[in-house]
């Protein structure tokens, strides 16, 4: 058991990561504390799935001088995978603290529970 | 020489991209406007010709994008489905934006407008390409741009209700697709492609051997789960009635119309073209999905029977009726899968419909929403009124109207199905919610109310709202025209239906 647990340990690591991150965004009362809790649970795919695309002892898929040798390098695409998805987090994580702000000017609070409250008056 | 048509899926994509970004250096919201009506036009009538040369060639292809041929690069796939599919939500965006236009314009700051259509033609080409996508790490990149595109659309209308509503389904939206990357990321670690055929070659391969089961069964729960949280599946709907309730008509239209459907057209790419249906019986996700879709059918038109506000009634009716397409797909068979498909068309050209109409009849009486105040609003706008009640009457389900005619679909695919009687009660019981509250709303709207609730209510009503307004009733009569053509005319429908899932 333990050298299966240190065999995946990335696998471990992003699963109890994703975890956390879920647990955050959906426990936490606090929008700010949500935003965060989905960038660790992002942060944890791209760790899954850069180690999926690592391969022991080999170097970054530079070409040199025409020689290509598949075997020398690692797997190129999950690393391609994971620099996409960085932009998209970033764009959805800045999106949503502008979002916040724009809250927080006109209620003066990011409380989930007392924003809801709220806004139920305002519509009564 | 590949033959022209091909090119056609990824030009209205690349158009209605160029589009949005022209959008974002035009400052008046009215050019904007009509260059968003524009790009959807264009990405309708070629999607049509699409469906032309594909549907009478019998054909679908591959088109791969970039200088890398398969199993690695990128690619597009479409075949009648596709097109069909595309046709539809382009013609539906369009006439939403026409419909809705003269309320976004009063909704919506005028230094924010151009950008608002910015957003608009984005989604449409998020949607267009979620449509015709072959490849998995594209479609998760074009779902985060739906999303963010359509979150940027709720809280165009700058309250702060919208506010509240918009981060709620941001954060639901950002649960489903981190939940979906996840499911990818072991899906490619165990199948290794990211190319739909190559990967459903070495899915099938890992279901034969047994290999791998239980990362394939959690990879396929990730997946279909972060689809259903952004579809509004019962129970992730909770987000779903105050994000579209709250929008702005044109909007809301679009969200319910349309964007739901993306993710579902999606989800339905995977369990034919990857997956394969037989996999998705075997490890539970039709049941599931069967389940699900009943209680939805069920709880979305309880809770829409709760609402006085008219268009949260309605969005809470998409519940229900997302809960159809669901179960559709919940058969696990091929005829219940495209009695689904029917149903996202008719729920699509349905549901715009009375969302603008909704819309068009609060603007007419001050801009108020709740049923009460809207009562004998159909004499002040007439197009809007007879188009609340078709849309009306096709949810219930009445013949001649495209809801009648999905319903005898999904009907007759629950026969063949080992849990017909629960599916059939299930349908019926519905029908009967549905009509427990759209006949109320109807005669709400066609009843005139004593003549000082009248005069109350017209105190807010500012001349230029009660105005007629001709590209309102151009889209409304168009949306008409398209429920009762797939109410009567649904034989050639299924048939590009039917094309279409075979050369999936």
């Amino acid at each position: 058991m333990p050298e299966l647990v240190a065999q995946n340990r990335f696998a471990v690591v992003a699963v109890i990561l994703f975890g956390i991150g879920l647990l955050n965004l959906m426990l936490q009362q606090n929008l700010l504390k949500k935003v965060i809790g989905l960038s660790i649970m992002d942060s944890a795919i791209f760790l899954l799935l850069a180690s999926l695309g690592y391969i022991e002892g080999q170097g970054a898929p530079i070409v040199e001088e025409g020689c290509v040798n598949a075997s020398l390098y690692i797997n190129p695409i999950p690393s391609g995978l994971v620099l996409t998805g960085i932009v998209v987090s970033v764009s959805v994580t800045a999106f949503s603290l502008a979002l916040i702000q724009r809250i927080y000017r006109r209620y003066g609070t990011i409380e989930l529970p007392e924003l809801l409250e709220r806004v139920k008056k305002e519509e009564d | 020489m590949r033959p022209f048509y091909e090119n056609l899926p990824f030009l209205s994509i690349f158009i209605t991209i160029l589009c949005g970004v022209l959008s974002s250096v035009i400052r008046d919201g009215r050019k904007a406007h009509a260059l968003a009506l524009a790009a959807a036009a264009a990405a309708t009538v070629l999607s049509a010709v699409l469906l032309y040369c594909v549907y009478t060639r019998d054909v679908s292809f591959v088109y791969s994008m970039g200088r890398f041929a398969a199993p690695y690069g990128n690619a597009i796939k479409a075949g009648p489905l596709q097109a069909l599919l595309a046709a539809a939500f382009s013609a539906v965006t369009g006439l939403s934006l026409l419909g809705g236009g003269r309320a976004l314009l009063h909704d919506i700051l005028p230094e924010k407008q151009g950008l608002y259509f910015v957003m608009t033609q984005l989604l449409l080409a998020g949607i267009l390409a979620l449509i015709y996508t072959n490849d998995m790490f594209t479609a998760y990149v074009f779902i985060e741009i739906t999303t963010i595109a359509a979150c940027a659309m709720v809280m165009a209308k700058d309250t702060g209700p919208n506010l509240i509503a918009t981060i709620r389904y941001l954060f639901m939206s950002l649960l489903g697709s981190g939940l979906f990357l996840m499911g990818l990321a072991l899906l490619d670690s165990i199948g290794g492609y990211l190319l739909m055929e190559p990967l459903a070659r070495a899915v099938e391969i890992l279901a034969e051997l047994g290999r791998y089961h239980r990362p394939l069964i959690v990879s396929v729960g990730l997946m279909v789960g972060g689809l259903g949280i952004k579809a509004g599946l019962f129970p992730f709907h909770l987000w779903l009635p105050d994000a579209h309730g709250g929008a702005t008509a044109a909007s809301s239209a679009i969200l319910s119309g349309v964007v739901l459907k993306g993710y579902i057209v999606l989800l339905i790419t995977l369990m034919l073209r990857v997956f394969g249906l037989e996999l998705m019986r075997e490890v539970g996700v039709t049941g599931i999905f069967l389940a699900l879709g009943l209680m939805g059918m069920i709880f979305g038109s309880l809770a829409a029977m709760r609402e006085y506000h008219v268009k949260r009634m309605l969005a809470n009716s998409s519940v229900a009726q997302i809960g159809y397409i669901f179960m559709g797909l919940g058969l696990g068979t091929e005829f219940g899968v495209a009695a689904a498909c029917f149903h996202i068309l008719v729920h699509a050209v349905c549901k715009p419909l009375l969302f603008l109409c909704a819309g068009r009849l609060s603007d007419v009486s001050g801009h108020h929403r709740s049923l009460k105040n809207l009562r004998g609003s159909a004499y002040r706008d007439f197009a809007a009124g007879v188009g609340f009640t078709v849309g009306a009457l096709s949810m219930i389900g009445i013949p001649l109207l495209g809801g009648f005619v999905s319903k005898l679909y999904l009907s007759e695919a629950a026969l063949e199905s080992p849990s017909m009687a629960a599916a059939l009660l299930t349908i019926a019981a519905s029908t009967v919610l549905n009509a427990l509250y759209y006949v109320p709303a109807t005669l709400a709207i066609w009843v005139r109310p004593p003549w000082e609730e009248i005069r109350d209510v017209m105190r807010d009503v500012k001349p230029e709202d009660t105005r007629f307004d001709r590209s309102f009733f151009a889209a409304a009569a168009l949306l008409m025209g398209l429920v009762f053509l797939l109410g009567i005319a649904y034989h050639p429908v299924m048939d590009v239906i039917y094309a279409g899932i075979r050369l999936m």
